[in-house]
């Protein structure tokens, strides 16, 4: 099993975080891992995204142009990467914010209403722990109890409290992601 | 099996010196590299192994703390990314000269001048010809995962005071930026100085009654004495030459085409490999780990075993490939392919270049 997924978004979104976590995971089940955020002059308010590969084998490169899975979370994300999901693949996205929607009919599209469902739970900073949740449920690479034990190993003690009301985000998420075009 | 974490190479690179045992880290911050000194300063290394980490007011006083710490004996690393690390052969040269051991990280950024701060290999030349003055080498070792870079930094120690000269650690923005997983060596104990007095004949430890005077420099006036010095040295670059190759042959025994390539280049060469086999094409990864020594032996057997032409992969406008050009003496064809100032190449734009360039062409 090889996945290599990429998510995009603002700064300040939590797409950094998000893919830490899922890395995170990875090592919790004895996986290999790459996280590759693309780094550059433009941060705050700026596009953010990072290149998650998560595998039974050593990795090879970190840096990609094909994914098995997008995560959209913006419109520019929209823009630059609904063509790079693999025929076949994956792309989950968040519609707040959205003025053109996927097109393609070649892959699964998924939607998660992550900033709508975060701020209805009162703490709109979870919203990267609901598209993760939504992740989960359509690809379930790693387990929901690898990612509460990785979340356990990566935060220091202090905000181990968080840990509970993270697993309802990712819960949420799984309830609530939509099917919007799925291969047969 | 050692602590498992998930770090950035630079922080990776950083941890290795606590656990190395080093007793000084000595830099100045430069993107893509400043987690490094970020991370030592964070984690207060002198709390857990009297580690001593200081900012310096530039790159060229960070690279002379280094000289006189490794005069005294002392196990000393620094780091920067490309245009810090022009700023510091000076001292690199001084530190060949006088024949110490020190380790050094370039996390190299995309040039010349101040260039910009993304991934580049464009600095081959600088660490493998002697990017100072003078007739000197260094051991490059060439990361191309966060394993290595922290693995790296206890290899270069080791290699280091081996042979008493700089080690270069030649990563990129790639490797320094991302995450993988890293197991962590133990912690190597610091040495006493005792212990570094003893072990270390050379070191300025200061003199005691009836004891020889320890000098170092690497200033000699008379030319006939810096020509034995020159030749002392050169002696010592034909035993690593001999000794200390190091590189991983991927896909390589019923290769017919080989990518040549190190650090990122090489992961996303290994990317390129994949996808070649599922075309049906025999091609291969020579990947190398040190660039200096460079493994032109090595490079040669695979002309003999039958491959038809060698692409030189690297984030550069054509510096290695002179190196495998040397090496296989034209006995193969050989081509270089790299996008470079700061973009990095795709997989798949390296595979056009080897149906182009070497295999078409």
């Amino acid at each position: 099993m090889t996945e290599e997924l990429i998510i995009a978004g603002f700064g300040g979104q939590g797409v950094l975080s998000m893919g830490k976590i899922l890395a995170y995971s990875g090592i919790m089940q004895d996986q290999e891992v790459s996280w590759m955020p693309s780094y550059g002059p433009e941060m705050r308010g700026g596009t953010a995204n990072v290149t998650v590969i998560v595998s039974d084998e050593r990795i090879s490169s970190p840096i990609l142009t094909i994914f098995d899975t997008a995560i959209i979370l913006n419109q520019q994300s929209m823009d630059k990467f609904e063509k790079s999901v693999r025929p076949g693949g994956t792309l989950i996205y968040d519609p707040n914010g959205i003025t053109r929607h996927p097109e393609r009919t070649d892959i699964n599209i998924y939607q998660i209403e992550g900033a709508r469902l975060a701020s209805e739970m009162g703490n709109t900073k979870i919203f990267n722990m609901v598209v993760l949740g939504a992740y989960l449920k359509v690809n379930p690479i790693v387990k929901l109890e690898n990612v509460i034990k990785g979340l356990k190993n990566s935060l220091p003690a202090r905000y181990h409290k968080l840990i509970p009301l993270n697993e309802d985000a990712i819960n949420t998420g799984m309830k609530n992601v939509v099917d919007m075009h799925i291969l047969n | 099996m050692g602590e498992l974490k998930l770090m950035k190479g630079n922080e990776a690179l950083a941890e290795a010196a606590i656990r190395a045992g080093a007793d000084a880290y000595f830099g100045y911050p430069i993107t893509p590299q400043s987690e490094v000194i970020e991370y030592l300063m964070a984690e207060k290394p002198h709390e857990r192994t009297g580690m001593v980490v200081l900012q310096a007011e530039s790159e060229v006083a960070a690279i002379n703390m280094i000289y006189g710490a490794a005069g005294a004996g002392k196990k000393v690393m620094t780091s920067s990314s490309s245009p810090g690390i022009s700023l510091k052969q000076e001292g690199l040269s001084y530190i060949a000269g006088a024949e110490l051991p020190c380790v050094y990280a370039n996390v190299v950024r995309g040039g010349p001048g101040l260039g910009t701060i993304q991934p580049s290999q464009a600095d081959y030349f600088q660490s493998t010809k002697g990017g100072g003055h003078g007739d000197y080498r260094q051991i490059v070792l060439a990361p191309a995962s966060v394993q290595e870079m922290a693995d790296f930094v206890k290899l270069g120690f080791e290699l280091a005071f081996k042979y008493r000269l700089p080690v270069l650690i030649l990563s990129d923005g790639v490797i320094g930026q991302m995450m993988e997983k890293v197991e962590l060596f133990d912690q190597v104990p610091r040495l006493t100085d005792k212990e570094i007095e003893e072990k270390y004949p050379w070191a300025t430890t200061g003199r005691k009654k009836g004891t020889e005077r320890r000098v170092i420099t690497s200033l000699a006036l008379q030319a006939h004495e810096m020509e034995a010095h020159n030749l002392k040295l050169q002696a010592k670059y034909k035993t690593i030459r001999e000794n200390e190759v190091r590189y991983e042959a991927i896909n390589c025994d019923d290769a017919e085409y080989i990518l040549v390539a190190y650090g990122s280049s090489a992961r996303i060469a290994q990317k390129t490999v994949q996808m070649a086999r599922q075309k049906g094409l025999k091609v291969g990864l020579f990947r190398l780990i040190t660039l200096y020594p460079f493994p032109s032996v090595d490079m040669q057997e695979l002309c003999k075993q039958g491959v038809k032409g060698f692409l030189a992969v690297e984030m550069s406008s054509g510096q290695m490939v002179e190196d495998v050009m040397l090496a296989v003496k034209g006995c193969a064809k050989v081509a270089h392919f790299g996008r470079f100032g700061g973009v990095v190449h795709t997989p798949e734009e390296v595979l056009n270049a080897l149906e182009q360039k070497i295999i078409g062409g």
